[in-house]
């Protein structure tokens, strides 16, 4: 979801490999780790999967932030199942990422010096319980429709990836959309609860998608090279098209006086987001980056001595096997 | 009595795992590296998944129409029956994991004697939990000996975290008329005979892990009967409650 943000850089490789490798693109093969690719290629790639990678692994800090206040033991049972599965993504990701020759404590690293980036999304706080299931159905859902077509992109590992992640995210945000049905349908409490959540979260979750196509200079070469195979602005209208029932379905307000049918499109139109808010976001200044970050890079520290540990007891029971052979 | 007596057991077995794994649900997203997490989330599911099932069966002997659920979120803190060593904090990563180990270590050798219950549902909640206990003992094991025997820092750490949980691991076999009673009806063994095949486990593992086992015998106690918890319970149970108990009679 980050291809916007990736600068492609003009390359002095060789025409004749870069030609051949544009027109295996256009034969819809996959590159593998192996294979020849440009520069540019390659670390628009590192970018994109580690960056995807993160938002994984950040994205279990506003989750994490419910379970302890899950309301019954069967959802506390499944929102540790899903974190536990975006984790297992991260892990996923970052091996995907390693095949472009960069490691995962490199991308940490970069991630905890702020030079990486992860889905701005994350920095929007949980606060109610509806959020999570909000977070389930909308900002999985909005993924999913990203990760789908990211099922065809260019790089095997990377496409491989999807595929498989894609399967757990859907059931994720049927979950969630479970969830938040309890809540709509529930008590007036909890259809408030519910409907705050879908108002505070509808624009960031449609912001995921990223700017406007006219907007997103770099989405051009993604495009032309398969990284990205849909627009920014098509995913978004797919998006807002498949949930705009389900909102509805809940009984809830629309969360945007904008969203209309247009029967002449054959899409829902919707008000534009506040894209200041999203570059804001991503230059550090959304709701929660700092504390986000700040919990990342603690637990990384606080950890040292136990990655220490293991390492060093790795290394001795290498040696005793040694001394033993 | 006997009824009474089988609540009581399985509040204990039922509360040990829902108060031990919320203690570990509260690492998510910062453990010292992402496997800890995956794993931690996972055990912490296994414990809640187990609950489910004790505390169920519990709402039934009882029989007040009590749900797990119920039990869970809506008792207060002298009713619960967990050992304390569950509700002690999470402290840092090794402290964690020590309690784990010795939790696990005992887990491991109550549900094999639990698999050959007169009470089949009792049997049959063993043998289910005896399958996620036994990979739980063994990686919570691993990573005692990794950390203990690792750096000198991490070998400090683990032996301070052991210090400060030992005298919580008496409690795990105490007996009372609630034993006495499960004992009679062969649902449930004496705790105090789970002791000897527990120390040779723990004593092994901490062997390896380069630890001393404190020489003091001394136990707190007051969990499993409910007589007097920890400060710390109370704490853990406002946070785990507040939905339930801010919104009575809400469907979630």
């Amino acid at each position: 979801m980050y291809a916007q943000m990736i600068t492609a850089e003009a390359s002095d490789e060789d025409p004749k490999l870069l030609e051949e490798f544009q027109a295996r693109i256009d034969r819809d093969e996959k590159i593998e780790p192996k294979d020849w690719m440009p520069m540019a290629y390659r670390k628009t790639l590192i970018r994109q999967i580690g960056q995807h990678a993160h938002s994984e692994v950040v994205g279990q800090l506003p989750e994490g932030n419910w379970i302890t206040r899950a309301p019954t033991l069967e959802r506390k049972a499944i929102l540790l199942a899903k974190v536990q599965d975006e984790a297992g993504h991260g892990l996923y990701l970052y091996s995907a990422a390693e095949t472009l020759g960069v490691s995962r404590d490199e991308l940490v690293e970069l991630l905890h010096e702020g030079k990486m980036k992860y889905s701005s999304i994350f920095n929007y706080p949980t606060l109610n319980w509806a959020d999570i299931g909000a977070v389930g159905w909308l900002v999985d859902g909005a993924a999913i429709v990203n990760q789908v077509a990211l099922q065809r992109t260019s790089y095997g590992p990377y496409s491989r990836a999807m595929i498989r992640i894609c399967k757990e995210e859907s059931f994720h945000a049927r979950q969630g959309y479970h969830a938040i049905m309890q809540m709509a349908f529930g008590t007036p409490a909890q259809k408030a609860m519910a409907q705050d959540a879908v108002n505070r979260l509808w624009f960031p979750a449609i912001m995921m998608f990223g700017p406007s196509d006219s907007e997103s200079v770099h989405s051009e070469q993604s495009m032309q090279w398969k990284i990205k195979v849909r627009s920014n602005d098509d995913l978004r209208q797919q998006f807002v098209d498949q949930t705009v029932p389900q909102i509805e379905y809940l009984g809830l307000d629309l969360p945007d006086p904008g969203i209309k049918w247009n029967e002449e499109r054959g899409h829902y139109d919707y008000s534009d987001p506040d894209w200041s808010e999203f570059f804001n976001v991503i230059k550090g200044k959304g709701p929660c980056n700092v504390d986000r970050l700040n919990d990342r890079t603690n637990a990384w520290e606080d950890g040292a001595w136990v990655r220490d540990g293991l390492l060093a007891h790795g290394r001795k029971k290498a040696a005793a096997r040694t001394a033993a052979e | 009595m006997a009824d009474n007596a089988l609540f009581q057991f399985l509040l204990r077995m039922g509360d040990n795992s829902l108060i031990l794994g919320h203690r570990v649900s509260e690492w998510c997203g910062h453990s010292p590296v992402l496997e800890e997490d995956i794993a931690l989330a996972n055990t912490a599911l296994d414990l809640i998944g187990q609950t489910q099932f004790w505390l169920g069966l519990a709402g039934e002997v009882e029989g007040k129409g009590r749900t797990a659920d119920d039990l869970a979120f809506l008792r207060d803190a002298w009713d619960y029956r967990n050992v304390l060593l569950c509700e002690l904090p999470n402290g840092d990563f090794g402290q964690t994991l020590m309690r784990q180990f010795l939790y696990d270590a005992w887990a491991s050798v109550m549900m094999g004697r639990l698999m050959t219950s007169s009470d089949e549902r009792v049997a049959a909640i063993a043998a289910k939990a005896s399958k996620e206990v036994a990979y739980h003992v063994e990686r919570s094991g691993d990573t005692v000996v990794g950390l203990g025997d690792g750096t000198e820092e991490s070998h400090a750490r683990m032996q301070a975290a052991l210090d400060y949980l030992w005298p919580y691991v008496g409690e795990m076999f105490d007996s009372d008329e609630v034993d006495a009673a499960m004992v009679k009806a062969g649902i449930a063994p004496d705790p105090a005979s789970l002791r000897e095949e527990y120390d040779a486990l723990v004593g092994k593992v901490l062997g390896q892990a380069t630890l001393t086992i404190p020489t003091d015998t001394f136990h707190h106690k007051g969990g499993r009967t409910g007589y007097m918890h920890t400060e710390h319970l109370g704490h853990l149970l406002c946070t785990m409650q507040w939905l339930q108990r801010a919104y009575p009679g809400a469907t979630w």
